[in-house]
């Protein structure tokens, strides 16, 4: 009886575990058959508009509440100690740092991850991935490669609008409410970011990018039967996108910026 | 020809298939009819690869199906899903020339669609259909453009899995004459699985019935109202009382 909860937790680091290596090895076969033909550059350009044309209001709009915030925010901590000047700078690297990356990763998880799961589930049951099966077209290759090729290239891109949208929410409010002059805001603003700040949100992007919409793939594939399994399979990847983002992004925060 | 020895396959503890033995003539249509539930589905999906056995061997023409190079394989193959299985974003008539768009032998864009149509009208639908979606037709018309699908890349072999399930008695006719004229004319091995005994009798050469995962009774669909072997009897004239139990 006392041992029960120990034994509870000892299965569920051994299925995350498994979890995890069925992920890695799904990510392995996907990056496999990118390197081999057929290529299907129709979908893949379904998958651009989808996971980063698309997916530009709703990155747009959440970077520009953020960066405005965020000044708000660094503006009334900094008065604590008299430092309100350095708005410019803290949102500047704050957002292309930290908060655009996450943010857009966590929303393209929301709405990509999502919708990916959920269509491909969709298609396990009502038998349309063996149907590609019957009609010589691999599953993973048709509907796998080009989401995951096309999240990997277009989420960077999205991190840098976000970047540029988020910084600009802050630069509205620091100017028009809270009295900053624009043209030094603008110059302390560029003057403070450098090229690694830029290439780690980038790389930062193409990494949520793929975690997004691999994970989303995986457990669309894995889902069970019927509206159930649907629903589950779209739950559990949003979770796990989510979470996954969070943790690669504390890795590449470490490996970047730890030292 | 596609022969099945000792074939088994289980989920979990759910043991569905327990040593099937079937052999399907070349050129010949034989249907499978049985309970639901009693693995005919699964049968159909061991033969094509979707599902892999866990003891037995399946042969097509005496090379091991699990052997054979895929594609080749599967482009001898054309089958009709229970529920059409159509892809809901593409347009019906890339729905039909699937195959015909993609791999080796890839057709231009305009032959491929012009075949499209022609196999369209093959099954009773108009050109205009060709440029709806599938989420557009009915369940019968979806079921049509699946059959149309099936026979665009003129296969040897066509799988029918439930051709007629959840259609009126009508449409399923039309549907069920639609089979038995293609397969004739293309000269096509068939295997269709069923419990629609209207089917039965429309479509098949030969029939076998699947109950507690082995075949319990196979011959000509001439002598399927006259075998004495009580599952058939039971399950042709759909008695509750008889050695299959309602209760599953």
């Amino acid at each position: 009886m006392l041992t029960d909860p120990l034994a509870a937790l000892g299965r569920a680091v051994f299925n995350a575990l498994a979890s995890l290596g069925r992920v890695t090895i799904f990510a392995g076969q996907v990056i496999g058959h990118m390197l081999r033909p057929p290529f299907y550059p129709r979908e893949f350009l379904q998958a651009l508009v989808q996971i980063g044309w698309l997916s530009l209001p709703v990155i747009g709009l959440t970077a520009l509440f953020t960066g405005g915030a965020l000044a708000l925010q660094i503006y009334s901590g900094g008065q604590r100690f008299s430092a309100e000047a350095v708005v410019p700078q803290i949102v500047a690297i704050g957002i292309v740092r930290e908060l655009g990356p996450v943010l857009v990763g966590l929303m393209i998880g929301a709405r990509v991850t999502s919708s990916i799961a959920a269509e491909i589930a969709t298609m396990k049951v009502t038998e349309q991935i063996d149907a590609l099966v019957t009609l010589s077209t691999h599953p993973l290759k048709y509907l796998a490669v080009p989401r995951v090729m096309a999240g990997t290239l277009t989420v960077p891109l999205l991190v840098a609008v976000g970047d540029v949208i988020g910084v600009m929410g802050g630069f509205l409010v620091s100017t028009e409410q809270l009295g900053f002059n624009r043209a030094s805001y603008i110059q302390n603003t560029v003057d403070f970011l450098q090229t690694p700040d830029v290439v780690s949100s980038l790389i930062k992007g193409a990494v949520f990018g793929f975690i997004a919409t691999l994970i989303g793939c995986y457990h669309g594939m894995q889902s069970g039967r019927g509206a159930q399994g649907v629903g589950g399979a779209t739950k559990t990847a949003v979770a796990a996108a989510a979470i996954l983002i969070l943790a690669a992004n504390f890795l590449l925060t470490s490996v970047m910026f730890g030292s | 020809m596609i022969s099945l020895t000792g074939v088994h396959k289980a989920f979990g503890r759910n043991q569905v298939l327990r040593g099937v033995d079937l052999t399907i003539a070349r050129g010949s249509s034989m249907v499978i009819i049985g309970g639901s539930g009693t693995g005919k589905s699964v049968l159909l999906k061991c033969v094509l690869g979707l599902v892999r056995p866990d003891t037995g061997r399946i042969t097509l023409d005496g090379e091991d199906v699990t052997k054979v190079e895929r594609d080749a394989f599967l482009a001898r193959f054309g089958m009709l899903f229970q529920g059409g299985a159509l892809f809901d974003s593409l347009k019906v008539w890339e729905n039909v020339a699937f195959r015909l768009l993609r791999g080796s032998g890839k057709l231009p864009k305009d032959q491929a669609r012009a075949i499209a149509i022609e196999k369209l009208r093959r099954v009773g639908l108009r050109p205009e259909v060709a440029d709806q979606l599938p989420a557009e037709l009915s369940g019968g018309m979806q079921k049509r453009v699946g059959l149309a699908r099936a026979i665009a890349a003129e296969p040897e072999i066509i799988f029918f899995d439930e051709p007629t399930t959840g259609l009126d008695p009508i449409m399923a006719g039309v549907i069920n004459a639609l089979i038995r004229e293609i397969v004739v004319e293309m000269g096509a091995t068939a295997m269709t699985i069923t419990h629609d005994m209207s089917s039965v009798r429309a479509i098949a050469d030969t029939v076998a019935m699947l109950h507690g995962g082995v075949i319990q009774w196979t011959g000509p669909v001439g002598a399927l109202d006259a075998t004495s072997d009580p599952y058939v009897q039971q399950f042709i004239h759909g008695r509750a009382e008889g050695p299959i139990e309602s209760v599953r």
